[in-house]
C-alpha cells in the first residue's frame, strides 16, 4: 500500500495517527510504528509533525528513528525481503542466502529496486533457527531456504505484485 | 463478563470437566502452526486440509497448535482416530496431506512412511518412543503443540488460571512470593537473578504505583524458546504476570515484544483481550480488590533493548540506552516507578509454581538451580528444535541423546551457549551439567536458552568475528569500552581471518577483551567479549593456524582458502563450469576443468555443484 501515490489520503493519514495518540505518555515509538506502516517509511515533512503534535524537539524524533533499525527514512519497496544471519543461519549458509537474493534483485543489502518492488536486508534471527537459513518476505517467513530457490519463491511475490495492481 | 472468584472457579471447572468429551466427530486432525511450522509451509498444508476437508464433506475437527519443539520434522500434522490413538506425521506437504486424508482419516490405515511417532504419553513426555523427548521434561512447553492458543476455553481446559485463582482466593502477596522463593526458581532471561527475590525487593519498595514488565525482546540471534512459548501458551506468560502484579502490588503492565515476532503479537493481543472479557484483568479482577491492566510494547529493533533498563527507556519512547544501576528496577523503573521485570519463560514457570507449590518445583534439578530449562537447538544438529530439560542434565545428553548427534555424519567441534554473550565450549566440556554455575566457570553462560551446534565445518575464528560484528553493531554507543572496544576487537579478528595479523594481535585481543569485559556500562559490552575469550581458551590453535600458517583449518575464511580441481577425480562433466557465476573454470568436452585463481572469487558454487567431490577448498 505505501507505493500507491495517494497524497491526499496520506496527508489526512498523519493527522489521525496523531489524535489517538496526544497527551499518551511513550507515544513516540508507536507513533513512529505506525506513520511508517501507512506511509512506508519516515518523511522529514511527518517526523516535523510529529514534533509538533508530541510537543517535543525535532532531534528528539530523529534520535529516535536513527536508533532502532527498524525505521527507516527513505522510500522502500512494497515488499520487503529480510534475509536473516542470526548465528543459527550463519553457521547453515544464511550468506549463501542473501549472495543468491541480492543476485536475483540485483542490488545490494540496504538497498531498494528501482520499481520499488522490493529491499533487501538483513536480519539477526527471525525465530525460526531450527529451519535455518531463512527469510521473510513481508510478515512471511521461509525455512530451509537455498540458494537455487530463492529465483522462485521471488518471482512468486512478483506475480502477487502484479495481480494486486490490476485489481485496482 | 465479569465473575466472582467463586463464579470463575465453578465455570472453569465446568470446562475442565467436559473438555474434549463432547466431540462427536469421528476423527480430529491437529496442524501445527507456530512460526516454524509456518516457514515450513503449514499455510499450504491447513488450507489443502481445509478444501479437502468441505469438497469430500468429512465431519473432521481441526485445531491449529503452537510448537510442540520438532522443528526438524517441521510441518507437523497428528490425526486422532478413535482407537488408533494420535499419530503423528512430520515433513507434510499438502500432496502428502491429501494422502493421509485418503488413506488413514477416510480409510483407517495409517500411512507408516509418514509417521514420526505415536503421541501416547502425556504433556510432559508425549513421545515415550522417540528419543528426541525421552530425557524431555516439559513443564512450561507442556501445553505447546496442544491447546488452540486462540482459544481461552482450551488453556481453561488444560487447568489454565487455577494458580491466579489459588492466590487470590487463598493466599496474600506475602505468600505467594515465599512460594516462589521457595521454589528456587531463577530468570531465566540470562543472569539468572533468583525471582522471588527480586519480586520481594518490588513489593517492599515504598510507592502505590508499580509496573510490571515482560521482556519478551528475545534478541539473540539462534533463540526462540520465549517466541515458541507466546505464540503456543500465551496465556501462561499473562497468568504468570497478573500473579506477579498481585504479589508485588503493580497494577499496570507491559509485555515488551519484539517486532520480528508479529504472530506472538497477534496470539498475545487475542489472549489479553479475552482475560480481559473474562474478568482475569481490569479493574477489580475477579470481583476482588485487585486491579491490573496489562499492555503490549512492540520492540523496534535493537538488541541493547533486552538490557532492562534499555528496555524501559524504550517503552518511555527515548532512545532505548541503558542507566546506570543502582538505582534499581525495583527502586526507580518505568517512568521513575518501582518496576519488576522478569523473562517470559520466567513468567511461564509462575502459574506451575503457584498450582503445585515450590517444593514440588525445587524437586527438580540441581542444588542452585532449579526446575527445567528450555533450550533452542539448532545449528549442525540432527534434530533441531525446541526442548526442555530438567538442570543438572549434561550437554552430551542434550545434543546426542536428544539432538541426535552432528547432522550428516560431521564431527562435534564446539557448542555455542547464550548467543552473543555466551561462549563455545569444547567436546571436552561436553559432560558439564547445565546450571547456572557450571555454565559461567566453563567461561559461558546459561544465557536465554540458545544452543548453536558446530562441526569441523565451522571456524571458530569467524564465529567469533560474526559474533563480534553483530556486538558492534548492536552497542548504542553511550558507554567508550563498549563502542570502541567492540569495533578494535573487529578489526583484529578481521585481521586474522584474513590472514594479515601477527601473534602480538592475539595479546592485544585479549587485553582488550579483559578490559571491554570490565569497564562497560550494561551487560552488553561485559559480556560481548566472551565468545572471544572462549574461543582464545579452548581454540587457540585455530587463531595460531591462521595467523603463523595462513590457513583457515575449516575451510570458511575466504581469503585463506583456495578451491582446486582434484585431476583423478574430476568427470569432465562440466557441472562446476555451468555452476561458476564468474566464469572462473576453463576445460572443454571432456578436459579435465581448471580453475582460474585470479578470476575465482571463492563463492563455493563449483564446490557445492560437483557430484564427484572432485573441488577441493585447500
Ligand atoms: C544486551 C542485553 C540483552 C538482553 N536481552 C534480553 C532478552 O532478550 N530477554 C530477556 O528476558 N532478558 C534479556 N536480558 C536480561 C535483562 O536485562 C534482564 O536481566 C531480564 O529480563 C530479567 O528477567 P529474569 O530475571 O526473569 O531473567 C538482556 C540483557 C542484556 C545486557
Ligand atoms: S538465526 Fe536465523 S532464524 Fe534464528
Amino acid at each position: 500500500m505505501s507505493g500507491h501515490d495517494n497524497t491526499e489520503a496520506k496527508s489526512r493519514g498523519i493527522e489521525d495517527i496523531l489524535t489517538g495518540y496526544q497527551g499518551r505518555p511513550g507515544a513516540l515509538i508507536p507513533v513512529l510504528q505506525e506513520t511508517q506502516e501507512v506511509f512506508g517509511y519516515l518523511s522529514r515533512e511527518n517526523m516535523e509533525k510529529i514534533a509538533g503534535a508530541l510537543h517535543i524537539p525535532f532531534s528528539k524524533v530523529y534520535g529516535v528513528a536513527t536508533f532502532y533499525a527498524q525505521f527507516h527514512l527513505k522510500p522502500r519497496g512494497r515488499n520487503i525481503i529480510r534475509v536473516c544471519l542470526g548465528t543459527a543461519c550463519h553457521v547453515r549458509g544464511g550468506e549463501k542466502i542473501l549472495d543468491a537474493v541480492s543476485k536475483e534483485l540485483n542490488i545490494k543489502p540496504g538497498e531498494t529496486t528501482k520499481d520499488l518492488q522490493f529491499t533487501l536486508e538483513r536480519v539477526a534471527c527471525l525465530g525460526a533457527c531450527g529451519l535455518a537459513p531463512t527469510l521473510m518476505v513481508n510478515n512471511e517467513t521461509h525455512g530451509r531456504m537455498k540458494p537455487e530457490n530463492v529465483p522462485a519463491l521471488i518471482q512468486n511475490y512478483r506475480g502477487r505484485d502484479r495481480e494486486e495492481t490490476a485489481v485496482h | 463478563m465479569a465473575m466472582t472468584l467463586e463464579e470463575f472457579t465453578k465455570k472453569s471447572e465446568g470446562i475442565r470437566r467436559n473438555f474434549r468429551k463432547g466431540q462427536t466427530k469421528p476423527a480430529e486432525i491437529v496442524v501445527g502452526m507456530g512460526t516454524c511450522g509456518v516457514a515450513a509451509g503449514a499455510q499450504d498444508v491447513y488450507d489443502t486440509l481445509i478444501n479437502e476437508i468441505k469438497r469430500l464433506d468429512l465431519a473432521v475437527t481441526v485445531t491449529p497448535v503452537g510448537c510442540i519443539g520438532m522443528c526438524e520434522q517441521e510441518t507437523l500434522v497428528d490425526v486422532v482416530r478413535e482407537g488408533q490413538g494420535r499419530v503423528t506425521y512430520g515433513r507434510m506437504t499438502p500432496e502428502k496431506m491429501k494422502r493421509v486424508l485418503q488413506e488413514h482419516v477416510i480409510g483407517g490405515r495409517v500411512v507408516e512412511d509418514l509417521v514420526v511417532g505415536n503421541l501416547e504419553g502425556d504433556e510432559e513426555q508425549p513421545y515415550p518412543g522417540l528419543d528426541f523427548y525421552r530425557k524431555q521434561k516439559r513443564w512450561v512447553l507442556n501445553k505447546c503443540g496442544f491447546l488452540d492458543p486462540e482459544k481461552m476455553e482450551e488453556y481453561l481446559g488444560y487447568g489454565g488460571y487455577q494458580g491466579l485463582v489459588k492466590a487470590l482466593s487463598e493466599m496474600t502477596p506475602e505468600q505467594v512470593i515465599e512460594e516462589v522463593k521457595k521454589s528456587g526458581l531463577r530468570g531465566r532471561g540470562g543472569a539468572g537473578f533468583p525471582t522471588g527475590t527480586k519480586w520481594e525487593f518490588a513489593r517492599k519498595s515504598p510507592g502505590n504505583k508499580k509496573y510490571i514488565i515482560c521482556n519478551a525482546d528475545e534478541g539473540d540471534p539462534g533463540a526462540y524458546m520465549d517466541r515458541s512459548v507466546l505464540e503456543g501458551d500465551p496465556h501462561a506468560v499473562i497468568e504468570g504476570m497478573i500473579i506477579g502484579a498481585y504479589a508485588i502490588g503493580a497494577n499496570e503492565g507491559y509485555i515488551y515484544v519484539r517486532a520480528e515476532y508479529p504472530l506472538a503479537v497477534h496470539r498475545l493481543e487475542i489472549a489479553i483481550k479475552q482475560a480481559e472479557e473474562w474478568g482475569l484483568l481490569g479493574d477489580r479482577i475477579l470481583g476482588t480488590e485487585f486491579g491490573f491492566h496489562l499492555h503490549i510494547k512492540q520492540g523496534a529493533g535493537a538488541f541493547v533493548c533486552g538490557e532492562e533498563t534499555a528496555l524501559m527507556a524504550s517503552i518511555e519512547g527515548e532512545r532505548g540506552m541503558p542507566r546506570t544501576r543502582p538505582p534499581f528496577p525495583a527502586q526507580k523503573g518505568l517512568w521513575g516507578k518501582p518496576s519488576n521485570i522478569n523473562n517470559v519463560e520466567t513468567f511461564a514457570n509462575i502459574p506451575l509454581i503457584i498450582r503445585n507449590g515450590g517444593a514440588w518445583y525445587a524437586s527438580v534439578g540441581t542444588e542452585k538451580s532449579k526446575g527445567t530449562k528450555v533450550f533452542a537447538l539448532t545449528g549442525k544438529i540432527a534434530n533441531t528444535g525446541l526442548v526442555e530439560v530438567p538442570m543438572g542434565i549434561t550437554m552430551r545428553e542434550i545434543i546426542y541423546d536428544i539432538g541426535g548427534g552432528i547432522k550428516d555424519g560431521k564431527r562435534f567441534k564446539a557448542v555455542q551457549i547464550g548467543g552473543p554473550s555466551g561462549g563455545c565450549l569444547p567436546e571436552s566440556l561436553l559432560d558439564t551439567p547445565i546450571d547456572y554455575d557450571s555454565l559461567t566457570q566453563a567461561g559461558a553462560i546459561m544465557g536465554s536458552g540458545g544452543l548453536v551446534v558446530l562441526d569441523e565445518e565451522t571456524c571458530m575464528v569467524d564465529l567469533a568475528r560474526f559474533f563480534m560484528s553483530f556486538a558492534a553493531s548492536e552497542s548504542c554507543g553511550k558507554c567508550t569500552p563498549c563502542r570502541e572496544g567492540t569495533k578494535r576487537m573487529l578489526e583484529i579478528l578481521t585481521k586474522i581471518t584474513e590472514g594479515k595479523a601477527v601473534m602480538e594481535d592475539l595479546d592485544k585481543l585479549e587485553h582488550l577483551a579483559l578490559v571491554v569485559k570490565d569497564a562497560s556500562l550494561c551487560g552488553l559490552g561485559q559480556t560481548a567479549p566472551n565468545p572471544v575469550l572462549t574461543t582464545l581458551r579452548y581454540f587457540h590453535h585455530e587463531y595460531e593456524a591462521h595467523i603463523s600458517e595462513k590457513k583457515c583449518p575449516a575451510g570458511v575464511c575466504q581469503s585463506l582458502i583456495k578451491y582446486q580441481v582434484i585431476p583423478e577425480k574430476c568427470t569432465a562433466c562440466g557441472k562446476c563450469q555451468r555452476a561458476c557465476p564468474v566464469g572462473a573454470i576453463t576445460g572443454k568436452g571432456r578436459e579435465i576443468r581448471f580453475i582460474e585463481i585470479d578470476r575465482c572469487i571463492k563463492c563455493g558454487a563449483c564446490y557445492a555443484a560437483c557430484p564427484f567431490d572432485a573441488i577441493a577448498k585447500v
